[in-house]
């Protein structure tokens, strides 16, 4: 392996990763904040697509534009979703949070077939088309541009959840919702923020992936499955431990199905995964 | 007396009336055929599409077509061989289940009583509906299943006009020969490239052998799931490999994704070879515009044929006057099946199943009265067409446009593929 190609695989990895990072972090906020797995956050990230691809196509707003409205629309449904659907199962039984979310995800899969067909479609030229030669190896620009994306949106998400109050009352949430209660914070309003704010990390993960990867129904069903893995990597609830599980992730499946052949990739990343669970099962960074 | 007077009298008369009876019943005798496609479901619109093509074939078979004179039928008159009988088509609807489409064969079967079988589209629906028609001895032909295993049964009622997978491939080292041939590139260092499903796994290993034989290197064979969410690494490891040529076999997604990594990456192949599928998808051009130009992919058929063949521009007006839509792959082979089934029908003179198998297996048809580029209909003892192959498209202006075989291409191939960075 030489050092040109080590930068590149490495690069490519790691901006995928921060991508994985993202939709991850949203993930195990709803989980954090109220123990529901959702398996609809990958529609969420296909929404997101949606949108950008919309306002992009009818509109010809460049997907860095269309990027808050992109955040505010997702986090409105993410919030709907809570007060209309999650609200009522919250003290139903697992099995019937799992089946919620399940259908949730087979419904949105469902209208996005229904209003836009199963077509695949591409944003062709954005702001951040073409590529860039960075310390001699080469990126897409989208890629570097959705890789430093996911690090403001993290970066500022961090800040939100440990320098506001708003942000400490949903830590405070996450980590004892009775004691939490008890101390005058409205658990009800916190498990909304949490599905407003997952939803809005989702939603702005597709719309910076929408620059370079092809939008259609059923893409969700590629990242949620690494999501998950990501998730558990770095422990449930954890956004530090989600945002470093996400890169490492990237760069084990990238480089890995480098060096041992693309057919292991996905082995790769799941034989981590299985020994985080074997030797450390609360995670990287997870509350043991 | 009167009665010895009569007595002749009388077997004239029953004679005369067996024979009106009987030309009567010629006359108005009508071939059932049972046809089965998906009319319902996820195929519906192809489905449809396969329809019009059966019943524009039924139309030229019984009524003949006008200026058309290159097809057999074209005078019209029905089949001559059974005194003008004319087809009718029974058409049953198999939703793309295996289940349904066995189940609808035995009713067309046992209770329509058709001669024979078309069908099914899906090569696992065609497998299930031509085991129904082995068991009962009834003819099936099958104009576009592709699965190779299905002319590998041993079955003696299975006829496939269409060239399957495995020939298909064949078809991409005849390129490579004509390629050193004609054009003086030879072709020496190939990575194969193949999603990791049954399809792109049989074409992997069909691919090697090919190689082997042909004696080109394989730098790098790689299967890779077709819902990956990067493909850096292969993109990364075919590059490294630095091969002339990729053999890709890829669904929609993957496919665009590939094109895109391979431009990130700055990997320019001198040339990319498509097997079909995700590269001739009519979003595939679409989506990604001038970026999918200069790529060859393998068709079945294509509409610029015709500037070589007037034949197919011929019959190409018939159905898009009637249906506004052209011919595509699927529906000129579903169209040349029923025309290969009407003639053997006809030249068996007979509605007994045993003789139409055999003027089938008896089949042989020159290619210039086909609509499809091969080079005749000729069974062999499987049931396979060994004349039927595929073409090659290179994608021009944003138009697949054919390049191979040369004696058809209306263009000539493009080689190498420009870099990505000297491209316009």
């Amino acid at each position: 392996m030489t050092s040109e190609i080590f930068l590149q695989t490495l690069g490519s990895g790691v901006l995928i990763g921060l991508i994985y990072a993202l939709v991850a972090i949203g993930l195990t906020m709803i989980f954090g904040v109220m123990d529901i797995v959702n398996f609809s956050h990958g529609e969420f990230l296909m929404l997101g697509m949606y949108s950008t691809f919309w306002m992009y196509s009818l509109y010809a707003l460049d997907p860095i534009y269309s990027l808050p409205i992109t955040a505010v629309a997702l986090f409105v449904l993410g919030v709907g979703l809570y007060q209309v659907v999650i609200k009522r199962i919250i003290d139903a039984p697992m099995l019937s949070q799992i089946f919620t979310t399940f259908g949730l995800m087979i419904f949105f899969r469902g209208l996005a077939q229904y209003l836009w067909k199963p077509d695949f479609r591409t944003i062709e030229k954005s702001l951040v088309s073409g590529q860039t030669s960075l310390l001699g190896i080469q990126l897409g620009t989208p890629q570097i541009v959705a890789g430093f994306g996911a690090i403001v949106i993290t970066g500022a998400l961090y800040l939100f959840l440990t320098r506001t109050r708003m942000g400490a009352a949903l830590e405070a949430t996450a980590a004892d919702k009775e004691a939490a209660q008890l101390m005058g914070i409205d658990s009800q309003r916190m498990f909304a923020l949490a599905w407003g704010v997952g939803a809005a990390c989702a939603g702005l993960a597709g719309a910076l992936l929408s620059t370079f990867f092809p939008i259609f129904p059923e893409v969700g069903a590629s990242f949620i499955l690494i999501a998950f893995v990501v998730v558990n990597l770095g422990g449930f609830g954890s956004v530090t431990g989600a945002f470093i599980a996400g890169v490492l992730i990237g760069v084990v499946e990238v480089m890995g199905g480098y060096l041992l052949g693309p057919q292991f990739k996905l082995a790769i990343v799941l034989l981590i995964f299985l020994a985080v669970l074997m030797f450390r099962p609360q995670g990287l960074m997870g509350r043991a | 007396m009167f009665n010895l007077m009569l007595r002749p009298l009388k077997y004239l008369g029953v004679a005369l009336l067996l024979t009106v009876v009987s030309t009567l019943a010629y006359a108005q005798q009508e071939i059932k055929i049972g046809v089965i496609y998906p009319l319902t479901g996820a195929a519906a619109s192809t489905g449809a599409e396969l329809k019009n093509a059966l019943e524009l074939a039924a139309d030229v078979i019984n009524n003949g077509a006008k200026g058309v004179s290159g097809l057999p039928f074209a005078g019209g008159g029905g089949l001559s061989g059974l005194k003008g009988a004319k087809i009718k088509l029974i058409f049953a609807d198999h939703q793309g289940n295996p289940q349904v489409g066995a189940t609808e064969a035995e009713r067309l079967i046992t209770q329509e009583k058709v001669v024979a079988l078309v069908g099914c589209y899906f090569s696992n629906v065609t497998a299930t509906a031509s085991q129904v028609a082995e068991r009962y001895k009834v003819p099936f032909l099958n104009p576009e299943s592709s699965s190779a295993t299905l002319t590998q049964r041993g079955f003696k009622w299975f006829f496939r006009t269409t060239a399957h997978d495995d020939l298909f491939v064949h078809n991409f080292f005849a390129f490579f020969k004509d390629l050193e041939a004609k054009r003086k590139i030879r072709v020496s260092r190939v990575a194969l490239f193949n999603e990791n499903t049954l399809w792109g796994n049989e074409t992997t290993k069909l691919e090697t052998k090919l190689t082997s034989e042909s004696g080109i290197s394989v730098t790098k064979a790689i299967t890779y799931p077709a819902k990956s969410t990067q493909l850096t690494s292969e993109v990364q490891t075919l590059k490294a490999g630095n091969p002339q040529v990729v053999m890709q076999s890829s669904y929609l997604g993957d496919a665009i994704l590939a094109m895109k990594t391979y431009k990130e990456l700055g990997f320019s192949p001198d040339m990319i070879l498509a097997n079909n599928a995700g590269f001739t998808d009519t979003e595939f051009i679409k989506t990604i515009g001038k970026d999918a130009d200069f790529v060859i992919t393998r068709e079945v058929w294509a509409l610029d044929l015709a500037n070589r063949n007037p034949l197919i521009k011929q019959v190409n007006d018939l159905y898009s006057a009637r249906y506004k839509m052209n011919f595509t792959g699927n529906s000129s082979r579903t169209f040349t099946g029923l025309m290969v089934l009407a003639d053997a029908i006809n030249r068996a003179a007979s509605t007994e199943p045993e003789a139409i198998r055999k003027a089938l297996s008896e089949t042989n048809i020159p290619g210039n009265q086909l609509i499809m580029p091969w080079k005749g209909v000729k069974f062999d003892e499987t049931g396979q067409n060994t004349l039927s192959s595929g073409i090659l498209v290179q994608i021009i202006d944003g138009k697949y446009t054919t390049v191979w075989p040369f004696d058809l291409a209306s263009h000539e191939v493009v080689w190498p593929m420009p870099k990505w960075d000297q491209r316009k």
